[in-house]
């Protein structure tokens, strides 16, 4: 794949919240998760979003990827309109467009790494493409691991195995809920990296939670999300870059 | 401790629900048992010291009444001298017999044995205390009988209507006089009563002029004893007086003893039931203590001991098992009340009275109920109590431990090696001894298997696996693989069925093999069209054999006449009489020697058994003894394959007719032109006088005569097997709700990458049918095998003998097993397809 190409389809969108609010609750109890929130997410991008504890990072993604319904406003994956999908069509969306990757791994425990693998495409009842599937595998370096069941992995084996999981079956987008949430660095370096490489040399697009500046700084972009809403972004950013965005936001938040 | 004891049980109720359902049902069924048998026994009682009430004495002749020295029963004068005596009321003389009454259609009111006939003997008032008239007065003219109530209305009857009765003489009409209710027992148990007056009950019952038995009343204030030795020297030989008392005490106690083996059964199959629901329990209190591992941990991190950790666990279980314990027995007094009127519905009349709740019932029902749940917990308490304290600080969720099952799984394989050693053993010597053997070996064997499932259900389960995937793709796999996952789980839910299974297939393969067996015996030895007895399964009138030689159309006709005679110096044998020349055409002998013709010439016909045992052979001429003492010397003219139908010697009625003042004939076998059809049955019908008390049964008849009884009381073990298989689908519904609510996580990746409500649920349920059909396999092959080692130590006792495996039953079995598996998965099911995604997926 050329660049011209990959930069050609960085333009399109792979999915985009459009005033988008999720309440729960009403009168009194009332809490407001997320506030009118629109951002879109560029086809082979990969993107951060990151907020503190309660700002509705979590929400976002849960609606965006059909995971959780929204109260207002408008979510698209590609073409496909979620708000007036019903349970049976979102799981089929789920299922054939988007790939997930979770903090606990959340792994099979009866099933090998490659079943694990293979799992989404074994649920929509396709054959996997073997060619992309060698390269996803090679690309992770499970190889020689794919007959072992998850509890004969080490913690970052495992969020590789989910990684190759959720890239396997080329979904439109992929989220990450904390992905190194429960890693140690070197493992989640490792993830990260995967993830990283998977958007520049395959075109994939990943959208991933996290409150680790660290991880942060391997997306192309983040988005600070705080109270529900999106307060900021930020193009190729640092470790640093965003730790002093936390603390600077941090005292903002501190002082209001 | 208790309070923890307590919050817990508080904490836990939906998933504490289907052990104590189990528990419930449990409970339920002992206290049932209990309370039914009681209230039972009471009623019963009652009704015989009713029946007793103003019986001061009770006499009772026990003379043959065929003995030419002696006096058949109780003169007419005796009973004047027993009026005479001092404190006397009144004596009554009794006769009694069978009598069967026909309704207006000609067919017998009522089950023919329990159909009497006696005398309606009056005092000088004109009343017999007995029994009293509800509408018109006793018999006492020769064609004039009473009826009792129930059976009067049955053939709607009303007083001054003519009533066809038979006695085991020909049938004969008579005009209702009366109808009347009576405290007698079998009456109000759903017997028919027909009095008649005392000359015709003593001629057709016993010999003109005397009585069987006489009931003595007293005069107030005298004592029964003073009356019982007044009357004792008035009797001649051969009857004995006994006070009301003693009789009624008497009595009841037959109806304790009737009461209480009754009660040990159902108590047996309630004890399956409890059994079964141990695994449940178990299950559960494991699950809940693997979930309460940190906390449990924390306990013993601030200072619990192990004791009191497990104390706690067995105050939680004592706790349910109390709750659990006391809904059961108030389910249980239902279910006794309940199955008090169901006995009614079936024409099991029970007499009235208050539905009894001793102290017994209600102890034994909670200790019970209490006792079992605090056992079943005890393992899943030690375990608890084995959970080091640092498990507390532990961040990560301590996996369940999968302990190594190699000490399990030899053990297993030694008891079930041993058990089933002891039911081949027991199969091969037969008899009681062999079947002692098999009990112990099926125990030994059952609980083996129970405790080597586990390791039985991966490779069981590995072999179906191609079946799931097939069919039902990844939904399929997945269950497949989470069957096995928790091994002793599926292996303790699998067993609850297994155990069901096994007896209710031995059973099946017992019943099925000895009924074609019989079935094929029946087929294959009668050859009659048909075959006349007595309803009541007493002896046939001699008029009736003539009437039906002169019958039209009869090609054949012999008597079963039953005969004893000595011979020699030996033992008595028992004999057929027969006619000779029809006999080989309505029943089946095969001759091995000598010729079936000689029973014409008075020659006797020897079965093949007997011939060896005795060292007869054809030609042989043998000293034969008489009932009436008369001797002869008989030659054994034939020898035949014995057959059940014919004693083991067989002779001509001619030979034994002279000896004989009453023939006992068992049945009559009748050959006619043209076969069975319906005009034939009816010129035999015709011939027997359209007699209520005689049953014709055409071959299937007979076949459904043996046969059914096996398939009725097949019938009635599968119900009351019901109950354990009933806890046993609790049971899997409770794994499968804990596997469920486990796997929560597992679960919410699945729906959120792509698996829809649908498959979810598939997976639960095809999790479910492979556990049960599991467990099904394993009591099938458990309980076939079984069968056959029983089958085997009766075989030689029944001719024809061969294993038949009911495949048609077995298949039944299993997809009711399967269809067990999905609809105890309905709620888990809905439960895992229902499962908030988010929650499920949130990271700890």
């Amino acid at each position: 794949m050329t660049t011209a190409s990959i930069a050609g389809r960085a333009t399109a969108v792979a999915a985009r919240a459009t005033d988008l609010s999720k309440i729960y609750g009403q009168g009194e109890t009332q809490v407001v998760a997320l506030d009118r929130v629109s951002v879109e997410f560029r086809q082979a991008e990969f993107t951060a979003i990151m907020g503190p504890s309660g700002s509705g990072k979590s929400t976002l993604m849960h609606c965006v990827a059909g995971l959780d319904t929204f109260s207002s406003g408008s979510v698209r994956i590609g073409d496909t309109e979620l708000g007036s999908l019903k349970d049976k069509q979102l799981t089929q969306l789920r299922r054939d467009k988007i790939g997930f990757i979770f903090q606990a791994f959340n792994l099979l425990p009866t099933l090998t790494a490659l079943e694990n693998i293979t799992l989404p495409m074994d649920i929509a009842g396709r054959k996997p493409d073997k060619e992309w599937l060698d390269r996803v595998i090679g690309m992770v370096g499970l190889s020689d691991r794919l007959r072992h069941r998850p509890a004969q992995l080490s913690g970052g084996q495992q969020q590789r195995v989910a990684v190759a999981r959720a890239l396997a079956s080329r979904p439109e987008i992929i989220f990450g809920d904390e992905p190194t949430g429960n890693l140690d660095s070197r493992s989640g370096a490792e993830v990260l990296g995967f993830l990283r490489n998977s958007v520049r040399e395959m075109g994939q697009t990943v959208v991933m939670v996290t409150h680790d500046p660290v991880a942060a700084s391997y997306a192309d972009r983040v988005v600070f999300l705080a109270d529900g809403r999106i307060v900021d972004e930020m193009y190729k950013p640092t470790a640093d870059n965003v730790l002093d965005f936390m603390k600077q936001f941090d005292a903002k938040g501190r002082t209001s | 401790m208790f309070r923890t004891a307590l919050r817990n049980v508080l904490a836990h109720k939906a998933r504490l629900l289907m052990t104590v359902l189990a528990v419930m049902l449990g409970v339920a069924f002992v206290s049932g048992t209990l309370v039914f048998a009681d209230t039972l026994s009471n009623a019963f009682r009652n009704q015989s010291a009713k029946s007793y009430d103003d019986v001061a004495v009770a006499v009772t002749s026990y003379a043959a009444p065929d003995d030419p020295d002696e006096e058949p029963g109780l003169s007419a004068r005796t009973i004047e001298k027993i009026a005479a005596v001092d404190g006397v009321a009144s004596a009554r003389g009794r006769v009694e017999g069978f009598a069967g009454v026909a309704d207006p259609d000609g067919k017998l009111i009522g089950v023919g044995w329990s159909n009497k006939g006696s005398n309606f003997a009056p005092g000088e008032d004109g009343k017999d205390s007995a029994y009293t008239f509800t509408e018109g007065s006793g018999p006492v003219k020769d064609d004039q009988i009473a009826l009792d109530r129930d059976s009067a209305s049955k053939g709607e009857y009303e007083v001054g209507d003519r009533v066809r009765v038979a006695t085991n003489g020909p049938v004969k009409e008579y005009t209702l006089s009366g109808v009347f209710t009576t405290e007698d027992g079998a009456v109000n148990a759903g017997g028919s009563l027909v009095l008649f007056d005392t000359a015709v009950a003593q001629k057709q019952y016993l010999k003109p002029g005397y009585f069987e038995s006489a009931t003595v009343t007293a005069a107030p204030g005298a004592s029964d004893a003073e009356i019982l030795d007044a009357v004792k020297p008035l009797l001649p030989e051969h009857a004995e007086a006994r006070t009301g008392q003693a009789l009624a005490d008497e009595q009841a106690d037959d109806i304790e003893r009737g009461m209480s083996s009754l009660k040990q059964v159902l108590l047996g199959f309630a004890g399956i039931a409890l059994f079964v629901g141990v695994f449940l329990i178990s299950n559960t209190f494991t699950m809940l203590v693997a979930q309460r591992t940190k906390e449990i941990a924390l306990m013993r991190a601030v200072g619990a001991s192990r004791r009191q950790i497990t104390r706690s666990v067995l105050a939680e279980a004592a706790l349910v098992g109390l709750v659990a314990s006391v809904v059961g027995f108030v389910l249980g007094v239902g279910l006794a009340a309940g199955l008090r009127s169901g006995m009614a519905a079936f024409e099991m009349k029970i007499p009235g009275g208050p539905l009894i709740i001793g102290a017994t019932p209600v102890i034994a029902a909670i200790a019970v109920g209490v006792l079992i749940t605090m056992l079943a917990a005890w393992l899943p308490g030690r375990r608890a109590a084995k959970i080091p304290p640092v498990a507390a600080m532990n961040s990560v969720h301590a996996a369940a431990t999968t302990k190594s099952l190699v000490l399990r799984n030899s053990l297993g394989a030694a008891i079930t090696s041993l058990g089933a050693g002891g039911i081949v053993a027991g199969a091969s010597s037969g008899g009681e001894d062999g079947r002692m053997l098999i009990g112990a070996g099926a125990f030994l064997a059952l609980v083996g298997v129970i405790v080597l499932i586990p390791l039985l259900s991966r490779p069981v389960i590995a072999l179906v696996r191609p079946l799931l995937v097939g069919p039902f793709g990844v939904a399929g796999k997945l269950a497949g693989q989470n069957a096995v996952r928790n091994p002793r789980r599926t292996g303790a839910t699998a067993s609850a069925l297994a155990i069901g299974l096994t007896l209710v297939t031995g059973l099946s393969v017992l019943g099925v093999t000895v009924g074609t067996a019989i079935d094929k015996m029946t087929t294959d030895n009668i050859k009659a069209d048909y075959m006349v007895s007595m309803a009541n399964g007493g002896d046939l009138d001699r008029s009736a054999l003539t009437a039906l030689e002169k019958a039209d159309g009869v090609s054949a006709v012999s008597p079963q006449q039953s005969v004893y005679f000595q011979v020699g110096d030996d033992d008595f044998v028992s004999a057929s009489a027969v006619t000779p020349g029809d006999i080989e055409r309505v029943l089946r002998m095969d001759l091995v020697s000598g010729d079936l013709s000689t029973l014409a010439d008075g020659q006797l016909a020897v079965a093949e058994k007997t011939a060896r045992g005795k060292g007869w052979k054809t030609g042989d001429s043998v000293p034969v003894t008489f009932g009436d003492e008369k001797k002869q010397t008989l030659k054994v003219g034939a020898v035949y394959k014995d057959s059940e139908f014919l004693s083991p010697v067989v002779v001509s009625t001619d030979v034994v007719g002279p000896h004989e003042t009453r023939p006992y004939i068992r049945q009559i076998f009748v050959k006619m032109d043209g076969g069975q059809s319906g005009a034939n049955e009816q010129v035999l019908v015709d011939a027997l006088g359209d007699n209520p008390a005689i049953t014709i049964m055409d071959r299937q008849d007979i076949r459904n005569e043996f046969g059914g009884a096996i398939n009725t009381l097949l019938n009635v073990m599968y119900g009351l097997l019901a109950m354990a298989l009933i806890i046993a689908v609790l049971g899997v519904v409770n794994t499968l709700a804990m596997s469920v609510f486990e796997r929560q996580q597992e679960i919410g990746m699945l729906r959120a990458i792509g698996l829809d409500r649908r498959r979810v649920k598939r997976m639960v349920r095809l999790e479910a049918v492979v556990i049960s059909v599991f467990g099904a396999v394993v009591g099938v092959a458990l309980g076939s095998f079984l069968g056959w080692a029983i089958g085997e130590t009766f075989a030689d006792q029944v001719p024809g003998y061969a294993l038949v495996l009911p495949w048609d039953r077995i298949g039944i079995f299993l997809v009711l097993a399967g269809l067990v598996g999905v609809l105890a998965a309905l709620w888990p099911a809905r439960n895992a397809a229902r499962l908030n995604m988010l929650n499920a997926i949130k990271a700890e």
